[in-house]
């Protein structure tokens, strides 16, 4: 759900010289290299230290901003309008009280998605007050209301501009790819350097980075248009604006309404990241939680986080298989007002003390438990400590020395090849662009620190979720149980799992490995599940009669026959695990990761944009890399 | 297409103007959205990570609406973004500053946008330290002289060959980094990245009894879970700690400090001049700090039971 949207992807049957002969070639290069290029770390002599320049700009943000006509005039003005429609909203939904927004919840889901997303819907507003998280939920949702409608809306402009011009398109799409890889906790740092902390910068952090998945689907949807369609329209007499409006758009109608899905789950997951620069809300109360170490009390916090992106995402799912008429919604709005009014008339316009449940407690004995038990000492497995010790040693340690040992041009001559043979030779020049950025501005060991780290969870990430999905494409019950767990654990706010995770696995790169791996895991399992089902029944019952085994069946017909759902799915977890490199450096991750985090903390703009930018970086290459579109060539 | 698109900009713009009032937009006037109404006069406190920042805040917010009617709002927020969130009056005080002399001099100095509350009464103090069961067996261990002959010891999968030295948020005042190169230590510094991992690992490694080398800082609520004692580093003399690069010194004691935005000094009536008075002891914090952290009372109801017992402390503070 919260995966962002890549391109659809064709599989490609290159002949095989064509294949081979950029690896042939590196291997060429490597030995020829090594004589006469030297070996080692990215050259001094071919960095850029910019750490002058972003020292100098974050300065005079700071003497300005309380003076300059940029701020006053222009700034100042958006800051106040986001403050104002955050305010408005969060005041209709206390004055709606918990009678009255619970009402509207379950009557707008019932109208979109049916009875029972209905039911869920007013069950997972009562949870929320019953949790004790009444007035958190509704900061959070009147944040995430204005920063959808204001990334929806951004979205679509961007997304009509693009759809309707080619020279737009082209100019737009790196930016949005750009977008896609680049960690939210790097928007943080300008965005508070520029607004302070606050709701304003709370909400345009989330608008920057929920509007693109928005841009990029309205774009692909009028761009995908049929031209038969378009065709008659125009010689019907439409003009372009009439051919837009009764064409195009309602052509486009279910990519847009996936673009809003896609942009509401964006937002959901940055409001609790958010939480580090004062956007208050549930993320403020999770943030809290992990301060005093209180997993219980942060997951009370993340669990209306994940009810309220479920509910969320059902119902934009379900809105776009549905249509209603406007009468029923006027009916709607009077239910919701009577039952507003009712509610302020008994007094209770919060969720009333007394039904309060405490999960924390036992959540936290539960934690305890399970954490002495596991974490040491445990017969012939070894407990977790050691295997991320092991883990580490055997696995995490080689992967890095051997990168970092490697001269850096045999990089990118890897690199290049590799892009190559997935790829064309302009997804290859994009690949070593990046990484030679990376040694550009001067954190060429810190990347290949995170780079080891990335490619340990994506395989480890890869083997589980593979393993995974060949189970739930055999069994249906399995998907269905394993459905909701999927669902929490995107959605579940990453700083409720960190504490639990330390305690499991120490701090270091390890546990910076599991959170990723928990992260991406859902997403890869899903993509993979849906892949394999995917596979034409009629192939897999001609396998059968031939007297395949299950397990040839799944190597010879299902894995091949799924090879673009699988790449998609690596993809996928290269771009995930990426995201939450960040949520690593503050398990001891170290490297890039850590880097943002100290840049954020100590408002060193110049640490925190150049790692986020290598980060980034990192991003591009390994989404070229894994990504055997050929990006039409 | 272009000129269409372009007046829609325009009509955008003028819709925001017309929306947020003409003329400039000091954003430094802004009011958090989930203050209370109109009328109620609010006070924004900025609480950092740590849980004797937060008892600070519970008892000083517990005062602020029980015996003087205001509203009390919060922030979460890391040091150095508070100075700034001060500065622009975003927060109206920061109760336990550590130590910035750069900002210092940048904002009350030179731009005199935030003024001193004056001293909190608790002294902090940041150090190494490792625990007192490992310190009772191996009682050479407290002097940074003998710590490489326990380097063996310390090893974990993370500090490659070395001994750990566990450092914890990135948002904490630290010269360890220095300090390990300038003392030519075998020992390499691992940052768990936030306070939260730091402390978990610091209780796994107490469950198992085994020996570990920490940043700490006092006064702190895990020194009441975990008992642990200082390793002497060479002492500390006024201005040994000047060049970052140079520290071959230990951390000073600070006394820690509150500081108000000017302008809140100037105007916030009584809630200036409580939060100017308010100063209590190491003890006290530590009492707050245990029964959030420990017995996971929410910093309300743990400032309540403080304020209830100790009515003879904050009377003074009150204008």
């Amino acid at each position: 759900m919260t995966t962002a949207v890549t391109a659809p992807v064709r599989p490609r049957l290159p002949a095989a010289a064509r294949r081979y002969w950029p690896l042939a070639a590196a291997l060429v290069l490597l030995p020829l290299g090594l004589l006469l290029a030297g070996r080692g770390s990215w050259p001094a002599s071919l960095q850029v230290d910019l750490s002058g320049p972003l020292g100098s700009a974050s300065d005079w943000i700071v003497d300005n901003r309380d003076s300059h006509p940029l701020f006053l005039y222009f700034l100042g003005h958006v800051s106040n309008a986001v403050v104002l429609s955050v305010r408005g909203v969060y005041l209709v939904l206390l004055a709606a009280g918990w009678a009255g927004v619970t009402a509207a919840a379950g009557l707008v889901a019932w109208r979109l998605a049916g009875p029972r997303l209905a039911a869920t819907a007013v069950a997972s507003f009562a949870v929320c007050g019953l949790l004790g998280m009444w007035v958190p939920t509704m900061q959070t949702l009147a944040l995430m209301v204005v920063a959808v409608a204001a990334s929806v809306a951004l979205g679509a402009v961007l997304g009509l501009a693009a759809g309707l011009s080619d020279r737009t398109y082209r100019a737009l799409r790196p930016v949005l790819d750009t977008m896609q890889v680049l960690p939210a906790f790097a928007y943080l740092l300008p965005v508070v350097l520029i607004f302070g902390i606050g709701v304003p910068a709370a909400v345009l952090a989330t608008v920057v980075y929920a509007a693109p998945p928005m841009a990029r689907l309205t774009a692909l949807g009028l761009r995908a248009a049929d031209p038969g369609v378009l065709e008659a329209s125009a010689s019907l007499g439409a003009t372009g604006r009439q051919r837009l409006l009764t064409a195009r758009i309602p052509l486009a109608r279910r990519e847009l309404l996936l673009g809003v899905n896609q942009s509401i789950m964006m937002a959901l997951s940055m409001a609790v990241i958010a939480s580090v620069i004062g956007a208050g809300g549930l993320g403020d109360r999770v943030y809290q939680a992990l301060a005093s170490v209180d997993v219980g009390a942060a997951l009370a916090a993340g669990i209306p986080i994940v009810l309220l992106a479920v509910v969320l995402d059902r119902t934009a799912t379900g809105a776009r298989s549905h249509g209603t008429p406007g009468r029923t919604w006027a009916a709607c709005a009077a239910a919701v007002l009577a039952l507003a009014v009712a509610g302020r008339l008994t007094g209770a316009l919060t969720w009333p003390e007394a039904w309060h449940v405490d999960i924390a407690e036992p959540v936290n004995r539960a934690v305890d438990w399970m954490t002495a038990h596991l974490y040491s000492g445990v017969p012939v497995v070894g407990g977790t400590a050691d295997w991320a010790a092991h883990f580490t040693g055997w696995v995490l340690d080689p992967v890095r020395d051997g990168l970092q040992a490697l001269p850096w041009w045999a990089l990118l001559v890897v690199v290049g090849a590799l892009a190559l043979h997935v790829g064309t030779w302009r997804t290859a020049l994009t690949a070593v662009s990046a990484m030679a950025a990376i040694g550009v501005l001067g954190v060429w060991d810190a990347s290949l620190d995170t780079l080891s780290q990335v490619l340990a969870a994506v395989a480890v990430t890869l083997v589980l979720g593979f393993g995974i999905a060949v189970g739930a494409a055999r069994s249906s019950r399995l998907e269905r149980l394993l459905r909701p767990v999927l669902d929490v654990f995107q959605t579940m706010p990453q700083f409720v799992y960190l504490i639990p995770v330390v305690a499991l696995f120490g701090v270091g790169r390890a546990p910076a490995v599991a959170a990723a791996v928990v992260y991406a895991l859902p997403a890869v399992v899903r993509i993979t599940t849906q892949g394999l089902r995917g596979v034409d029944p009629v192939a897999l019952e001609s396998a059968r009669s031939l007297g395949a085994t299950g397990w040839q069946q799944l190597r010879q017909v299902q894995f091949p026959l799924a090879r673009p759902a699988l790449l998609l799915a690596v993809n996928q977890a290269v771009v995930l695990v990426l995201a939450v490199v960040i949520i690593g450096g503050l398990v001891g991750g170290g490297a890039l990761g850590y880097d943002v985090v100290f840049g954020l903390a100590q408002g060193d703009l110049a640490t925190g944009l150049v790692a986020g930018a290598a980060i980034v970086c990192l991003g591009l290459m390994l989404d070229r890399v894994t990504q055997p579109t050929g990006k039409e060539a | 297409m272009r000129t269409r698109t372009t007046a829609g900009a325009a009509g955008a713009l003028a819709l925001l103007t017309a929306l947020t009032g003409c003329g400039a937009a000091d954003m430094t006037k802004q009011a958090s959205p989930y203050a209370a109404a109109e009328g109620a006069r609010t006070v924004t406190l900025s609480v950092q990570s740590w849980v004797g920042a937060q008892a600070n805040v519970a008892v000083a917010k517990y005062l602020l609406e029980h015996e003087l009617g205001y509203r009390v709002d919060t922030v979460q927020v890391d040091e150095i973004p508070a100075w700034d969130a001060l500065s622009q009056g975003r927060v109206d005080a920061l109760l336990e500053d550590w130590g910035h002399p750069e900002q210092e001099q940048r904002y009350i100095t030179e731009k005199k946008t935030i003024a001193r509350g004056g001293n909190l009464g608790v002294t902090g103090h940041i150090g190494w330290f490792v625990p007192t069961y490992f310190a009772e067996k191996h009682p050479d261990v407290t002097d940074w002289k003998n710590l490489d002959k326990y380097a063996d010891q310390l090893r974990t999968a993370e500090s490659g060959g070395k001994g750990q030295l566990l450092d914890g948020s990135p948002s904490y005042i630290t010269n360890d980094k220095a300090l390990v190169k300038n003392l030519d230590l075998d020992y390499k510094v691992v940052f768990a990245g936030s306070e939260a991992a730091q402390i978990t690992q610091i209780k796994q490694f107490a469950k198992e009894k085994k020996p570990f080398l920490t940043y700490w800082y006092k006064p702190q609520w895990l020194f009441e879970k975990v008992p642990m004692t200082e390793v002497k580093l060479p002492p500390y003399k006024e201005g040994c700690d000047a060049d970052p690069e140079k520290v071959a010194c230990a951390y000073p004691h600070t006394p820690l400090q509150k500081f108000l935005n000017a302008d809140f000094a100037k105007k916030g009536g009584k809630a200036a001049a409580f939060l100017k008075n308010f100063r209590w002891t190491t003890e006290a914090q530590n009492d707050v700090a245990l029964m959030i952290a420990e017995q996971k009372l929410t910093p309300e109801a743990a400032a309540e039971k403080w304020v209830e017992a100790n009515e003879a402390t904050w009377r003074k503070w009150l204008p």
